[in-house]
């Protein structure tokens, strides 16, 4: 683990829930740390792989991707369709070395504000054990 | 490097405007948008911009059809290779299907620092010598595995019945753990950067492992290693493919193949065929297993037609077109199962066939598979 390192996350968040959750958890002044960045999506069926896979090329360190509970979904089977786009990456990235933990999937309410600040402490803390992804050496590099 | 450069480079001026090359294409045939010989001609009359920014310089699929036919010798497929790199250079990189994905793999691959997961499908009845100089080139199969999983397609399938048949030859290969993806993608698509990096990765790895031999079961690894590497790289061994491998063993060694009734048509991959010459090995490997009958589609050969799509760029309806109608030519022969030699053939083949929507109802539902899994099969145990 490097000294001083904070990772950086992007969340993908569904406009309907998590999105609102994490709008939830702001204004009831939950504490959260600062690395993530919420990119707001209709809805988590529409997280294609390649989101995924131009933010690792970009040098993120982790990502999370979440959405509604299975049943809640606007677009009705949104969750279902990113569960099998999320497995399948969770191979591809496998296969090219990347720690598991750097991908993580979540179902949260717009009302689990808690739950949203939860889940960016657990990766924040998970992240850090695992150090900078390797292609952040490559961006940091170049930039 | 502007388009002049290129021009002065792969001399399209000795164009006769014949039209040959447009009439043959087989992507003309289906998209009246694309015209190779249109594409020349802007580039000679100074439209360069109608020929690096229109999309359709990424629809070319590079598979040599037209370059034979040509009168002047015109090599088009190597102008649209570097006008490629120059619309990359104005961030152009033609429609990538599977969003990108390949593309991005390909990329994330450059990265030194990567210790890749790449042999997890080994198992106890494969059998791999760390001291063999003989290496099996795995490739992206393992990336495959995956995302082409819903076209019901295995690529590692392809690679451990390649590995099966070497097996039964009694040759215990080499396997790379970290090797990466060979960058014939990224070099027909003008990101020649990428490729170069891919290729530095590989040669280093592959010189540093002592090999002397390299064995493939995909006919893309295979050119850029035989044609593309020597321009970029040291590397001083032996390649081959897979069909040729066993080819030159038939009758020897012992490969026993079992009786395999079978009528089957053959589906010669562009790389392969027209790229490297090579028709005969995979036809003599097919004639050898007992049982086979092997029936030839109206275009064979040097005249075979591609799967429609190359290095998975600018896959549109025409693609699916082109390849619904060789596969209505495959089963015009009365095969039940079409034989590939090329993993990415197999994708784009299965991504017809299993295609759901209305307009593919017409499309054959063809049993489609590589020539090592039929191999792998008939040699039994
Ligand atoms: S709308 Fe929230 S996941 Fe589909």
């Amino acid at each position: 683990m490097m000294a001083g390192f904070e990772p950086q996350i992007i969340a993908f968040c569904c406009n309907w829930c998590t999105y609102a959750a994490a709008d939830l958890a702001g204004t009831s002044r939950m504490h959260y740390p600062p690395n993530v960045r919420i990119v707001r999506v209709m809805c988590s069926g529409m997280v294609d792989p390649i989101y995924v896979l131009k933010a690792f090329e970009g040098g993120v360190d982790g990502i999370l991707v979440a959405g509604c509970h299975l049943t809640d979904c606007h677009y009705i089977d949104g969750p279902v369709k990113c569960d099998e786009t999320v497995n399948k990456l969770r191979e591809v990235l496998h296969v090219l070395g990347l720690e598991d933990k750097r991908l993580r999937r979540e179902m949260v309410a717009a009302s689990e504000g808690v739950l949203f600040a939860q889940v960016i402490n657990e990766m924040v803390e998970d992240l850090k054990k695992l150090g900078p992804s390797p292609f952040k050496a490559k961006t940091e590099a170049l930039a | 490097m502007n388009l002049e450069d290129i021009i002065q480079k792969t001399k399209p001026y000795y164009c006769l405007e014949c039209g040959k090359c447009t009439s043959i294409c087989p992507v003309s045939r289906y998209d009246p948008g694309f015209t190779p010989r249109g594409m020349i001609e802007n580039a000679l009359l100074g439209f360069d911009d109608e020929v690096v920014l229109n999309r359709k310089l990424f629809s070319c699929l590079t598979c040599y059809t037209c370059q034979p036919e040509c009168p002047s010798d015109v090599d088009f497929p190597v102008f649209v290779r570097e006008a490629r790199g120059l619309a990359q250079d104005n961030g152009q990189s033609g429609v990538c299907a599977h969003s990108g994905q390949l593309q991005s793999l390909a990329r994330l691959m450059t990265n030194p620092d990567i210790k890749q997961n790449r042999l997890e499908w080994l198992s106890g009845e494969h059998r791999v010598s760390d001291d063999s100089d003989v290496l099996l080139w795995v490739g992206c199969a393992p990336y495959f595995e995956p995302i082409f999983r819903d076209v019901e397609f295995s690529a590692l399938g392809v690679i451990k019945s390649t590995l099966k048949t070497m097996n039964s030859l009694g040759v215990e290969p080499r396997l790379l753990p970290n090797e990466r993806c060979c960058g014939h993608d990224a070099l027909w698509t003008g990101d020649f950067e990428t490729f170069r990096k891919l290729a530095e990765h590989n040669a280093a790895q592959i010189r540093e492992a002592g090999v002397k031999k390299i064995v493939f079961s995909c006919p893309e690894g295979y050119r850029t290693f035989k044609m593309d590497y020597p321009a970029h790289v040291k590397l001083d061994c032996e390649v081959q493919h897979f069909s040729e491998f066993v080819a030159e063993r038939i009758g020897k060694n012992g490969l026993k193949l079992k009786e395999t009734k079978k009528k089957v048509t053959y589906q010669d991959p562009c790389r392969l065929g027209r790229h490297l010459g090579v028709y005969d090995a995979p036809r003599k490997v097919l004639e050898s297993i007992p049982g086979i009958e092997l029936v030839e589609m109206r275009h064979a050969g040097p005249d075979s037609i591609c799967c429609g799509t190359s290095a998975f760029t600018n896959c549109d309806s025409h693609s699916n077109l082109l390849r619904s109608e060789r596969l209505k030519e495959a089963a015009a022969t009365g095969a039940e199962t079409l034989i590939t030699a090329c993993p990415k053939c197999q994708t784009h083949f299965r991504c017809a066939t299993t295609d759901r929507g209305e307009e593919r109802r017409s499309t054959p539902r063809l049993e489609i598979m590589d020539l090592a899994n039929l191999v792998a099969n008939a040699t039994g145990e």
